[in-house]
């Protein structure tokens, strides 16, 4: 074979097998890694998956935030005015974390229906609003005052 | 008035733009040269008056001026003059007011700065920066008018600046990004001029290389200011976290590396010419996706301002015209044939095709992750996210595969190269960099074996470069006269190259050894972490300008010798009553302590509190000042003025105009 072409065939060869290698790694790193997100109604029709970490957003429910005398555990509901979601954390929440504000939860179902929290993300300014909860709210019929449209 | 003035000076800017983009390449076209002598003169005046324009918004900021609508949502009497000034970009309007003013910038020193480009390219690049200039102006005064007013009904205080953005970082850190974002669109700007001449030869790689390189390094150090700004100013100590609006600014990092290494094949050698032109299109095109990501609010991210559909759609728009338009160009004018260059297995080409594959491949896993949400949510599969764990476990591998090649390159030679002279070069390099990964972590313990082979690949590449300028000073006379032989060029790829081994080895270090212990204190209390120990002394309330604060006073020790009294506050500001976190940091170069305050528990005055100790962290910020200082110093190398002289000297078509 032409040195030149042989050249060129060498290369191709090693991008395709440079190529495949990182599709592969992205395949592998996706099939763990993505969540899931479920509005508070589909969660609590069974439709979220158990032991399996997903995302639930709504609006965190007036007068629902307890806090442990103890630890750093903190339960809330959240809510999309539908149907409601125990979640449990532990650890320290966001500085713009409140009742009656939007906040999504990644974390696992435990049986009993409870969102155990590994992460809390609140909206990060006044007028923000993170993008699922406003989805869920809006397939639940309600604004964000919880008065329906 | 002012408002109006400045709206006004925009509108006429606008215009300009719009003579800027069609004058000189029809002068170009139809060989006028009256019509491209312009293109300097219409460059500079539009960066007057976006330079009134935005010295108009400023002034409305720093004079309280409710009655505009920006100032009334954005500032506040209380607020300290310098974050008046800074609120101007913190916000949808005034931040594409700094896209404006920086693009208009970088025009003008595209203009003023090339007194040595055929005028007949200087036309070209500088229509195609204008055409730019019309994207963004357009979007500016159609869809997000920073003047807009609230009459009758002007506010008498206005809202505030979002309490997290009321921090230095944010006041360097937008224009510092955008001069790297926007610094692409030279790069893009030279692309696109040589293909519509049709002449896609080694010197327009030679003006573009300085360019490209300066806004990569603004881009760099925009990273870093943007990485470090999180980590003391969002309150939970972490640096990085894959977000949606990190990776619009990393992207084009991403590619602008492959960008400027392909650039030095294309310069030095005449090859992969191209390719280098679809690098640069694609650098500016993520450029503006990433523009399109932050400002579109489609996607969930710490940056998103508020949503505006037109906005996302303008943009969207505008970016489908500059892919699709670039591209076809691309198709027909790139030359079908390749090169007839050729160079050995063994040389340095092969290694900067090897950096290329990588930086493409990384920046292609990290687009896919980024979009691969919007992709889902488009098909209606449902809402997913992908999160920090994908990319690392793509990201990670892939820069580990690159150090090895990288190591090898600055001792290698161009176009044919021996792997046995490569041997014997770097055996020594190579031994030293396997005793220091083995030794070196020993100093820490438990021993750790990621730690471990970070300090292997970050040593493998230090020893290298270190062998390589031995060698050169070994040849030389004396070593005077061998550092004298030492190009700026050189010595600023030396820089950035020990930047990226400094930064492995620190986020290496810092993810691998970090304590981070969150926890319940109560005043006197003492707790022990890594070595250090933490003492709450008490809990007090202290006011500042526009805020008041619960500040936590802790005295930190080792061995019983105090080492920092630190002071993470609670602040809740008057305008919006929002809370926000200050957190504590003492700094060093081997360690960092960081206390944060989370809130209120119970009934006798404990607080949840986060401390971290964490190694190295400032190693990685430390590396992008160094990547972006080699990008610097490359710049002022001799090659790219007295070439340009040479190549001017050999052109014959060249038209003089300036």
């Amino acid at each position: 074979m032409h040195p030149v072409r042989k050249q060129r065939l060498y290369l191709v060869l090693f991008v395709a097998l440079f190529s495949s290698v990182a599709v592969g790694l992205v395949l592998y790193a996706l099939r763990g890694n993505i969540n899931l997100f479920y509005p508070p109604a589909d969660v609590v029709s069974g439709k979220a998956p158990l032991g399996q970490s997903i995302r639930v957003g709504g609006m965190v429910e007036k007068g629902s935030v307890q806090r442990a005398e103890d630890s750093l555990e903190v339960s809330f509901m959240l809510t999309d005015y539908q149907a409601s979601v125990p979640v449990v954390y532990i650890g320290i929440l966001p500085d713009l974390f409140g009742e009656e504000q939007g906040a999504v939860a990644s974390g696992v179902l435990t049986g009993d229906g409870v969102l155990q929290a590994t992460e809390i993300l609140a909206k990060h300014d006044e007028n923000y609003m993170p993008p699922e909860v406003a989805y869920a709210l809006e397939n639940s019929g309600y604004d964000k005052k919880g008065k329906t449209k | 008035m002012m408002p109006e003035i400045g709206h006004f000076a925009l509108i006429i800017a606008f215009c300009l733009t719009l003579m800027l983009t069609t004058v000189p390449a029809w002068g170009a076209w139809r060989g006028n040269a009256v019509a491209m002598a312009l293109a300097p003169t219409l460059a500079v005046g539009i960066l007057v008056f976006v330079t009134i324009s935005f010295g108009c918004l400023v002034s409305a900021f720093l004079q309280d001026d409710f009655s505009v609508a920006l100032v009334a949502s954005h500032s506040n009497t209380l607020l300290p003059p310098i974050y008046k000034f800074a609120a101007v970009w913190g916000n949808h309007e005034g931040s594409l007011m700094l896209w404006a003013l920086i693009l208009a910038l970088w025009t003008a020193a595209v203009a003023l700065f090339s007194p040595q480009l055929p005028l007949l390219v200087l036309s070209r690049v500088l229509s195609v920066m204008g055409a730019i200039g019309v994207g963004f102006l357009s979007f500016s005064l159609v869809t997000s008018n920073p003047f807009a007013r609230l009459l009758p009904n002007t506010p008498i205080e206005g809202g505030d600046l979002n309490p997290l953005l009321q921090d230095p970082g944010l006041i360097i850190h937008p224009p510092l990004l955008y001069m790297g974002y926007v610094g692409f669109s030279v790069a893009f700007a030279f692309a696109i001029a040589a293909l519509l001449g049709g002449r896609l030869d080694a010197s327009w790689a030679r003006w573009s290389r300085p360019w490209t390189n300066i806004a990569w390094g603004f881009l760099s150090l925009g990273i870093m200011l943007g990485s470090w700004w999180a980590y003391y100013e969002l309150g939970w100590g972490g640096w990085w976290f894959w977000d949606p609006v990190e990776n619009a600014s990393f992207m084009p990092w991403l590619a602008g590396t492959a960008l400027i290494h392909s650039l030095a094949a294309t310069d030095k050698r005449g090859l992969f010419k191209s390719w280098t032109v679809l690098l640069a299109i694609f650098a500016f095109s993520l450029s503006l996706l990433g523009t399109f990501l932050v400002r579109s609010g489609v996607l969930t991210s710490v940056h998103a301002f508020a949503t505006d559909p037109a906005r996302g759609m303008f943009i969207l728009v505008f970016l489908a015209l500059v892919v699709g338009g670039s591209l076809t160009l691309y198709a027909f004018r790139a030359p079908a044939v390749s090169s007839r260059v050729t160079f050995a297995w063994a040389s340095r080409e092969s290694l900067l095709l090897v950096n290329n594959v990588i930086f493409l491949v990384a920046t292609l896993t990290v687009l896919f992750g980024t979009l691969f949400p919007l992709i889902v949510d488009g098909l209606g599969m449902g809402k997913v996210s992908v999160g920090p764990p994908y990319f690392n476990a793509v990201f990670v591998p892939l820069m580990a595969l690159l150090v090895p090649f990288m190591g090898i390159g600055p001792v290698s030679r161009w176009k044919r190269d021996d792997v046995a002279r490569w041997r014997s070069e770097l055996v020594i390099p190579a031994v030293a960099a396997v005793v220091c990964g083995f030794t070196f972590p020993l100093l820490h313990a438990p021993y750790n074996i990621w730690v471990a082979l970070a300090v292997l690949l970050s040593a493998w590449l230090v020893l290298g470069l270190a062998q390589d300028v031995w060698r050169r000073l070994r040849s030389a006379s004396s070593t005077a006269r061998g550092l004298r032989r030492l190009t700026p060029g050189y010595c600023g790829m030396l820089i950035a190259h020990l930047g990226f081994a400094a930064c492995i080895t620190g986020i290496v270090a810092t993810s691998q050894y970090s304590v981070e212990r969150d926890l319940k204190m109560s005043p006197g209390a003492t707790q022990e972490l890594a070595g250090y120990e933490f003492r709450f002394v008490e809990v007090a309330q202290v006011r500042g300008p526009n805020f008041i604060a619960d500040e936590a006073r802790f005295e930190v020790s080792r061995d019983g010798v105090v080492v920092a009294n630190m002071a993470p506050q609670k602040r809740r500001y008057l305008a919006t009553g929002s809370v926000m976190t200050e957190a504590a940091i003492d700094p060093g170069l081997f360690r960092d302590i960081y206390v944060a305050m989370g809130e209120p528990i119970g009934s006798d005055g404990a607080w949840a509190m986060r401390l971290h100790y964490k190694p190295l962290v400032r190693w990685m910020w430390l590396g992008a000042i160094f990547m972006a200082v080699g990008a610097f110093t490359s710049v002022l190398d001799k090659r790219y003025r007295r070439q340009r002289d040479t190549v001017h000297a050999g052109n014959g078509e060249a038209l003089h105009g300036t």
